[in-house]
C-alpha cells in the first residue's frame, strides 16, 4: 500500500520556524523554512540534520515550498539552501519573492549588525537563494517534474499568501500556511476547490478561538485608541511592516479622516513606503473592493500616516505610532515600550499573536515586573490590551476549510498542543476523519488507497454503456468483461476478444457434454420437437431453434437426442455447451421435470 | 469531433469546436473592418462631412441621398457604424458550453453571443484579458454613445440596391447581419460571465476535457489554450509572439504532441519588420516636431501602445524632444495605464524584476511623473485649455471613423506639415483615410505586428510535431498583392486544412481509448500472469460506474452468483489465463501437468490415446471422456455435476 509521510521539522505542537516534510509518492517536498522568534540559539532554525547527518540536502528534497514572507515561514531560508547546501527549486509566489529577501535582511541586520552574532548568513547568500527561487501564479499547476506537480491556492493572511495542493499520481496533500477565512480591509478570504487531499495540513493558531464578527473588534480597536487619545495618552501598536500594518492604516486613515482628528500618527521604519508601493503593484492579491476603486483611489497612499522620527517618542501630547516588530521582541517598537511603559495614561495594544519567550507574550499574560537586560527590571504600568486582528483562521474557519477541501486525514501544525487537542477532537466527531498533531521530528504515515488508473477501449466502453442503459440501476448492477493487458508501463483494458487479436493468442474451447437418460416412448425427432416446445414455453427471452441437422439450439447450448443401443424407449439426451455458460445446470433441472410426466 | 467556423477573419477568429460532450467556442473576434464603409462620427460639427454631396445611380433611378454620401469618389454609408458579427446560424449558440477567450482583441464580440442567444456556459479569460477587454469595450461603447446618430442607414442594405452600388460597398458581405455597438449594460453582462483563470492552470468541463491556458507573448495576459482528454490533444494557437516585448515569453513546449493544432491569428504584415517599424516610427515623429507640426498616432489604448511609450522614454532625451507633449487621450487612458502596472505575473522577466524592487514595471509611470505624458478622458474639458502645439497625440480609434482621433484628422489635416503615424495594423491606411481626402498632412504606414511570421511558424510547428494543423484559407495560399511570394504561406507535410467563414471540418481523429479508474479493492483482487516477456494480462469482472463522465470499476458486490468454474482456476495451474467469471482462456493443456492434477483428486484411472490433434483422457471409473486439442478441450461425461467441478 503507498503511503504519505508528514514529519515537521518545526511548528509541530508549536507556533515558529514552520518547516515540515512531506514524502508523497516517492517524492520529498519540505514545506515553508522558518526561524523561531522565541529562540536566539540553535533552536532557532529547524533541524535539518534530521534529513541527512552530513552534507548537501539537494539529493533528498524535490523541491522546498514557502507559503508566505512571514519570517517564521522563510526565516531559516538562506541558512537550509546556502549554508546547509540545497540547490532545488525553491517555489513561492510573485509577491513573497518580493518581500521576502527584504524582511530577510532585516532579520540578518537585527541578529550580526546589533546583536554582533557571527556565522549568520550574508546578504550575498539572500541573493543566492533567491535566484533558486521559481514563482508560483495562483491556480498555475506547475510541474515539477513529470509525476510532481503543485498548484497555489488564495490564502489571505498576508500579501502573497499561498496554499499549495501537492499532487503525485492520484495521491495528494494540501498545505495550508497561515490562512484566513474572512475578508478583512485589504485582503479576500483564503479558497480553495473540492480537491479531497489524501491529507490536509493545516495551521490551528486559533485553534480554541471562535473569534467575534470583524466588526466589533474594529470598533472596539477604534474606540480604545480614541479614548487614550482624548486623554492625552500615546498609543504604540507593534507591528510587523507588512500585512497587518497596511490593514490597521487604512482603519485608521477613515476614522481620522471621519471624526477629523488631528493628533498624528506615525509609522516606524524606512520600509512603510517601500511595504506600502508593493501593496500598489500587487494590488491584484488584495480585496475585491481595493482592486476595484484602485484607479480612482488608491487605498495604501495615507493622508493621516507620516513616517516616524525617533526623536519624537518624547514629544508632548497624544500620538499613535505603528512600530516594528510586532511581538516586542526587539527593534523599534521595543525602545518606544520601555519609553512609555511608566506611564498609566499610555497603551500598548498588541495586534497578533506573540511567540512564548518575548515580551509581547509576557505582558499579554499579565506580568507587569519585566527584566530587562542587566538586572534592570521595568514596571509596566500603561494598559496592555490585546486585539486579535493577526489574520489567521481560527476553530470556525478551519472547519470551513476541511469543509472546502473534504480531505481524506488531517495533520495539525502551527499551533499550540493543548488547543490542538481540543481542535483534533471536534475535527474527529465532526468529519468522522483521522487527526494527527504530530510534535516536531515526529512522523505521521497515512497509507492512501489509490484507483488504478487503466485506458478503456471505447468500444468496449461504448458497448458496456449501451447495455446498461441509459441510467444505471443500481440494484441490478451490470458486470462487465474484460482483459487487462499490462505491458511496460501501460495498462489497457480491453474485450477479450480483442485481447487475443492483440496478442496473437488463440482462444481455447472448453466444451462439457453431458449424457441425461430419459423415458420416453417417442422417436428421436419427436422427442427433440417435445423437448423443444418445452424448452420454448418455459424459456422466455431465450433464442431456441430447433435446427434442420436434428439439434436444438438454446442460445449456445446444443441438444440432442439418440437412443440407446439396447432400448429405444430410453433416450439419452446429449447437452453440450461451452465453459462460458452457466445456464447448463439450470437447463438441466427445468428440462429434465418437463419432460419426466410425457 | 467537427470544427464549425464562424469567422472569416484570420486575426478574428470566431471558431466553435465539438470535442467528446462538449461545444467550445474559440475565441469571439469582431470583425470591425465593415466599419471602413461608414463616415466618420465627427465629435464635433463638422462643415466639411455635413457638405458632402449624396449619392444619386447614374440614371438617376436610385436615390439614396439621405443614407450614402460621396468624398472623393468614394461611397460611404451615413449612419452609425456597425460591425460584422461572427456567424450566427451555423449552429445553435445556445449550445455552446464554454467560450476560451485568447486575448483581449479577440473578445470584442462577446456580448453578441452570451447575450440574446440563449448562451448559459462559462467564459474563461485571464485576469488582464478580462481587465483590458472590459477597458476596450467600455471605450468602443463611449466613442458610439457620445456621439448618438438619430438615423440608422438600411435600404443601401437592399440586395437589389447594393448589387448597384460603387465597390467597395457593392462586394461587402452579409450586410443584413452587421450590427451596431452594444450597450454598457450588455458589455457588463457578457463580462460577469466570465470565470478568471491562470497559465498552466488546468480546468476540467464536465468531466470530459480538461483545458489550459498557455502564455502566448503577444500581449497582457493572451493565451493559447490546451483542450485535451486522456488520449487526445487540440491546441488552439490565437494571437502568439515570440519578440521580447512587455508580455511573459511564449510556452511552446506545451503545445507539443497535439493530434490538432488550430492555428489562427498570424501577422498581418508579413513583410513589415517590428523592429524596423519602430525605428521608422521614431524618427518619422522626430522630424516632423523639429519641423513645427504635430504628430497624429491612431492606436488601441492597450497593447502596442505600451511599447511605443517605452520606446519613446528611451527616444525622448536622444533625440532632445524633452520638452514637446506627448497626450493620450481615451475615456479609458488613465485605467489602461495604471492597469498595466499590476499585472507583475503577467509580464516578460525584465519587468517582474522591477515590480521587486519595488518599481513600477513601465516606465510611462515616469513619464506622467515628470509631466511629459499627459492623459485625457476626451478632448473636451481639461485637454481644451491645457493643449500646446506642436506636440503628439495618441488616440483611438485606428479604423478613423470614432473616437477623438476623427476630431484631430479634421484640425490638422490641412496642413502638410502633420504627420499621421499608422502603427495598428488591422485596418488597411488607404480606406481608412478616404473620406477623409484630399489630406495635405503626411501619411506615414509604420504598421508594428508582433505576431508570429510565416518563418517563425514553421519552425514552431517542426518543433511541436501536431499531426493535423487548421488554419484559414488564407495562409495557405501567399497574400493576393505578392503572389509570387510562396514564401508567406503555410507548406507543411500533411497540407494543413483549410477553413473559410461557414466551413465545418470534420477533424481527422479516432478516438480508440478512455480513461477508466479501476478501485483499490477490485485491483487487489485482480490475477495478472505473465504471458510474454513484460506482457502481463489478467481478466478484469466488474460493475462500470459513470458519472460526470469518469468512469470507475468496482467490484461486482457480493453474493454475485457464483461462477461455476471458479474451483478450476485453482485446480489447474496451466492453461495460463485462468479467468473468474467469465472466463477466457487460451493456449493448450500441457498434458502431464493434467495428468498430474487430476490424479491428486483421486482420478487414477486414466487411458490415454493419442491423436491427430492431441490426446483423448478416458476416465474410466467415471465413464468420462476428455478429448484435448490445440485449442479445444471436449469433456464428455454423464449427469455428474461434482465431476464435472473437480475437472
Amino acid at each position: 500500500m503507498p503511503e504519505i509521510k508528514v514529519t515537521p521539522l518545526g511548528a509541530g505542537q508549536d507556533v515558529g520556524r514552520s518547516c515540515i516534510l512531506v514524502s508523497i509518492g516517492g517524492k520529498n517536498i519540505m514545506l515553508d523554512c522558518g526561524m523561531h522568534m522565541g529562540y536566539n540559539d540553535d533552536r532557532r532554525f529547524p533541524d535539518f540534520s534530521y534529513i541527512t547527518q552530513n552534507g548537501r540536502l539537494t539529493d533528498f528534497l524535490d523541491c522546498l515550498i514557502i507559503s508566505h514572507f512571514h519570517l517564521d515561514h522563510c526565516g531559516a531560508l538562506p541558512y537550509m539552501s546556502e549554508m546547509v547546501g540545497y540547490d532545488g527549486p525553491i517555489y513561492m509566489t510573485h509577491p513573497t519573492k518580493a518581500i521576502c529577501p527584504i524582511l530577510l535582511e532585516d532579520f540578518r541586520k537585527i541578529t550580526v549588525d546589533k546583536k554582533g552574532e557571527t556565522n549568520f548568513f550574508t546578504s550575498q547568500m539572500i541573493k543566492d537563494c533567491m535566484k533558486k527561487v521559481i514563482p508560483l501564479n495562483l491556480h498555475q499547476t506547475v510541474q515539477v517534474d513529470d509525476e510532481l506537480e503543485i498548484k497555489a491556492y488564495y490564502a489571505g493572511h498576508v500579501l502573497g499568501a499561498a496554499m499549495v495542493h501537492i499532487k503525485v499520481g492520484s495521491e495528494s496533500v494540501v498545505y495550508t500556511g497561515d490562512y484566513n477565512m474572512t475578508p478583512d480591509r485589504h485582503l479576500g478570504a483564503a479558497w480553495i476547490d473540492k480537491c479531497r487531499p489524501d491529507i490536509l495540513i493545516s495551521e490551528s493558531t486559533y485553534a480554541t478561538t471562535i473569534r467575534d464578527s470583524k466588526r466589533c473588534r474594529e470598533r472596539d480597536f477604534l474606540k480604545k485608541v480614541h479614548e487614550s487619545i482624548e486623554r492625552g495618552g500615546k498609543v504604540l501598536i507593534p507591528v510587523f511592516a507588512l500585512g497587518r500594518a497596511q490593514e490597521l492604516c487604512i482603519l485608521l486613515e477613515t476614522f481620522w479622516e471621519r471624526m477629523n482628528l488631528k493628533a498624528p500618527i506615525y509609522f516606524s521604519t524606512g520600509l512603510t513606503e517601500k511595504a506600502n508601493h508593493y501593496y500598489k503593484l500587487f494590488i491584484t492579491w488584495t480585496n475585491q473592493k481595493i482592486r476595484k476603486t484602485f484607479v480612482q483611489r488608491n487605498m495604501f497612499e495615507f493622508k493621516h500616516i507620516k513616517a516616524f522620527d525617533r526623536s519624537y517618542a518624547d514629544n508632548p501630547g497624544p500620538m499613535v505610532v505603528f512600530a516594528t516588530p510586532g511581538m516586542l521582541h526587539a527593534g523599534q517598537s521595543l525602545q518606544i515600550f520601555k519609553k512609555w511603559a511608566g506611564n498609566e495614561k499610555n497603551m500598548v495594544i498588541m495586534p497578533g499573536y506573540c511567540v512564548q519567550g518575548t515580551i509581547g507574550h509576557k505582558i499579554l499574560n499579565g506580568q507587569r515586573k519585566l527584566e530587562m537586560e542587566g538586572r534592570a527590571t521595568l514596571d509596566v504600568k500603561l494598559q496592555v490590551e490585546y486585539m486579535s486582528f493577526s489574520a489567521h483562521a481560527d476553530a470556525k474557519g478551519i472547519m470551513q476549510l476541511i469543509r472546502m477541501a473534504e480531505p481524506r486525514n488531517m495533520v495539525l501544525v502551527h499551533g499550540e498542543a493543548v488547543k490542538m487537542e481540543f481542535l483534533k477532537g471536534k475535527i474527529e466527531q465532526e468529519f468522522s476523519i483521522d487527526c494527527y498533531m504530530p510534535a516536531n521530528g515526529e512522523t505521521v504515515t497515512v497509507t492512501t488507497n489509490p484507483s488504478v488508473p487503466v485506458d478503456i477501449s471505447l468500444n468496449l466502453l461504448k458497448r458496456e454503456m449501451a447495455l446498461g442503459g441509459p441510467l444505471p440501476d443500481p440494484k441490478k448492477p451490470r458486470t462487465m468483461h474484460g482483459t487487462l493487458i499490462m505491458k511496460e508501463n501501460s495498462l489497457k483494458l480491453v474485450s477479450s476478444e480483442q485481447a487475443l487479436k492483440e496478442l496473437g493468442l488463440n482462444e481455447h474451447q472448453l466444451r462439457f457434454t453431458c449424457r441425461v437418460q430419459l423415458q420416453d416412448p417417442h422417436s428421436d425427432p419427436d422427442t427433440l420437437h417435445r423437448i423443444y416446445t418445452h424448452l420454448k414455453s418455459v424459456l422466455k427471452g431465450y433464442t431456441i431453434q430447433h435446427l434442420p441437422d436434428g439439434t436444438v439450439m438454446v442460445e449456445s447450448i446444443v441438444i440432442k437426442v439418440s437412443s440407446s443401443a439396447e432400448d429405444p424407449n430410453t433416450k439419452v439426451l446429449l447437452l453440450s455447451w461451452s465453459y462460458q455458460v452457466k445456464l447448463s445446470s439450470f437447463l438441466m433441472i427445468l428440462s429434465s421435470p418437463g419432460i419426466s410426466p410425457v | 469531433m467537427k470544427l464549425y467556423c464562424l469567422s472569416g477573419h484570420p486575426t478574428l477568429p470566431c471558431n466553435v469546436l465539438k470535442f467528446k460532450s462538449t461545444t467550445i467556442m474559440l475565441d469571439c473576434g469582431l470583425d470591425t473592418t465593415s466599419v471602413l464603409n461608414f463616415l466618420p462620427l465627427p465629435l464635433v460639427h463638422s462643415s466639411r462631412l455635413s457638405k458632402l454631396p449624396g449619392w444619386v445611380s447614374k440614371d438617376g433611378t436610385v436615390n439614396l441621398e439621405k443614407e450614402l454620401k460621396e468624398c472623393a469618389g468614394r461611397v460611404f454609408v451615413d449612419s452609425q457604424p456597425e460591425f460584422c458579427l461572427p456567424e450566427r446560424e451555423l449552429l445553435d449558440l445556445s449550445t455552446i458550453d464554454v467560450i476560451l477567450i485568447s486575448n483581449y482583441h479577440c473578445m470584442m464580440a462577446l456580448p453578441y453571443i452570451t447575450e440574446h442567444t440563449g448562451f448559459t456556459g462559462t467564459v474563461y479569460a485571464t485576469e488582464p484579458t478580462l481587465q483590458i477587454g472590459r477597458l476596450l469595450m467600455e471605450e468602443l461603447v463611449n466613442f458610439m454613445e457620445r456621439v448618438p446618430k438619430a438615423q440608422s442607414a438600411t435600404c443601401w442594405k437592399n440586395k437589389e440596391i447594393q448589387r448597384m452600388l460603387p465597390g467597395p460597398l457593392k462586394d461587402a458581405v452579409d450586410v443584413w447581419t452587421w450590427k451596431r455597438s452594444y450597450s454598457m449594460q450588455e458589455v457588463n453582462s457578457a463580462l460577469s460571465k466570465v470565470q478568471l483563470v491562470g497559465y498552466s492552470q488546468k480546468v476540467e468541463l464536465f468531466g470530459a476535457v480538461q483545458i489550459s491556458p498557455l502564455s502566448s507573448g503577444y500581449s497582457l495576459g493572451s493565451s493559447n489554450w490546451i483542450i485535451q482528454s486522456h488520449h487526445e490533444k487540440v491546441s488552439y494557437v490565437s494571437g502568439s509572439s515570440l519578440l521580447t516585448t512587455h508580455p511573459q515569453p511564449m510556452d511552446q513546449s506545451s503545445l507539443k504532441n497535439s493530434d490538432v493544432l488550430i492555428l489562427t491569428g498570424l501577422t498581418q504584415m508579413p513583410t513589415a519588420n517590428p523592429d524596423g517599424m519602430l525605428g521608422e516610427f521614431c524618427s518619422n515623429l522626430a522630424m516632423t516636431i523639429r519641423a513645427g507640426g504635430n504628430v497624429l498616432v491612431p492606436c488601441y489604448s492597450s497593447g502596442v501602445i505600451y511599447d511605443l511609450l517605452e520606446c519613446l522614454y528611451q527616444f525622448i532625451e536622444s533625440a532632445s524632444l524633452g520638452t514637446t507633449p506627448f497626450y493620450f487621450i481615451s475615456p479609458v487612458a488613465n485605467s489602461s495605464l495604471e492597469f498595466s502596472q499590476i499585472f507583475a505575473e503577467w509580464l516578460c522577466h525584465n519587468k517582474q524584476t522591477k515590480v521587486y524592487l519595488p518599481e513600477p514595471p513601465f516606465p510611462h509611470a515616469e513619464l506622467i511623473q515628470t509631466n511629459k505624458l499627459k492623459h485625457y478622458p476626451s478632448i473636451h474639458g481639461d485637454f481644451s485649455s491645457e493643449f500646446r502645439q506642436p506636440c503628439v497625440v495618441f488616440t483611438g480609434h485606428p479604423s478613423l471613423r470614432f473616437g477623438d482621433v476623427v476630431h484631430f484628422m479634421e484640425l490638422w489635416g490641412k496642413s502638410s506639415l502633420n504627420t499621421i503615424i499608422f502603427t495598428e495594423p488591422d485596418f488597411s491606411y488607404l480606406d481608412a483615410l478616404a473620406p477623409y481626402q484630399p489630406l495635405a498632412m503626411k501619411c506615414v504606414y509604420c504598421p508594428i505586428d508582433t505576431r508570429l511570421n510565416f518563418h517563425q511558424v514553421s519552425k514552431l510547428l517542426k518543433e511541436v510535431q501536431p499531426l493535423h494543423v487548421v488554419c484559414p484559407e488564407q495562409y495557405t495560399q501567399p497574400p493576393l498583392t505578392q503572389a509570387h511570394r510562396s514564401d508567406l504561406m503555410l507548406e507543411l507535410q500533411p497540407p494543413p486544412m483549410p477553413y473559410r467563414r461557414c466551413s465545418v471540418l470534420n477533424l481527422p481523429f479516432r478516438r480508440r481509448y478512455e480513461r477508466v479508474y479501476i478501485l483499490p479493492e477490485l485491483a487487489n483482487s485482480l490475477v495478472p500472469s505473465e504471458i510474454k516477456p513484460g506482457i502481463s494480462v489478467a481478466t478484469v469482472s466488474a460493475v462500470l460506474h459513470s458519472k460526470d463522465n469518469k468512469h470507475t470499476l468496482q467490484s461486482v458486490p457480493k453474493p454475485p452468483p457464483v461462477p461455476p468454474s471458479k474451483k478450476r482456476k485453482r485446480v489447474i495451474e496451466e492453461p495460463p489465463v485462468v479467468l473468474a467469471p467469465k472466463p477466457l482462456l487460451s493456449g493448450a493443456v500441457p498434458l502431464e501437468a493434467f495428468l498430474a492434477t487430476l490424479q491428486k483428486h483421486g482420478i487414477t484411472e486414466v487411458k490415454v490415446e493419442e491423436t491427430a490433434d492431441g490426446h483423448i483422457l478416458h476416465l474410466q471409473a467415471e465413464d468420462t471422456l476428455i478429448q484435448l486439442e490445440e485449442d479445444g478441450t471436449h469433456i464428455v461425461c454423464d449427469n455428474n455435476e461434482p465431476l464435472r467441478k473437480g475437472v
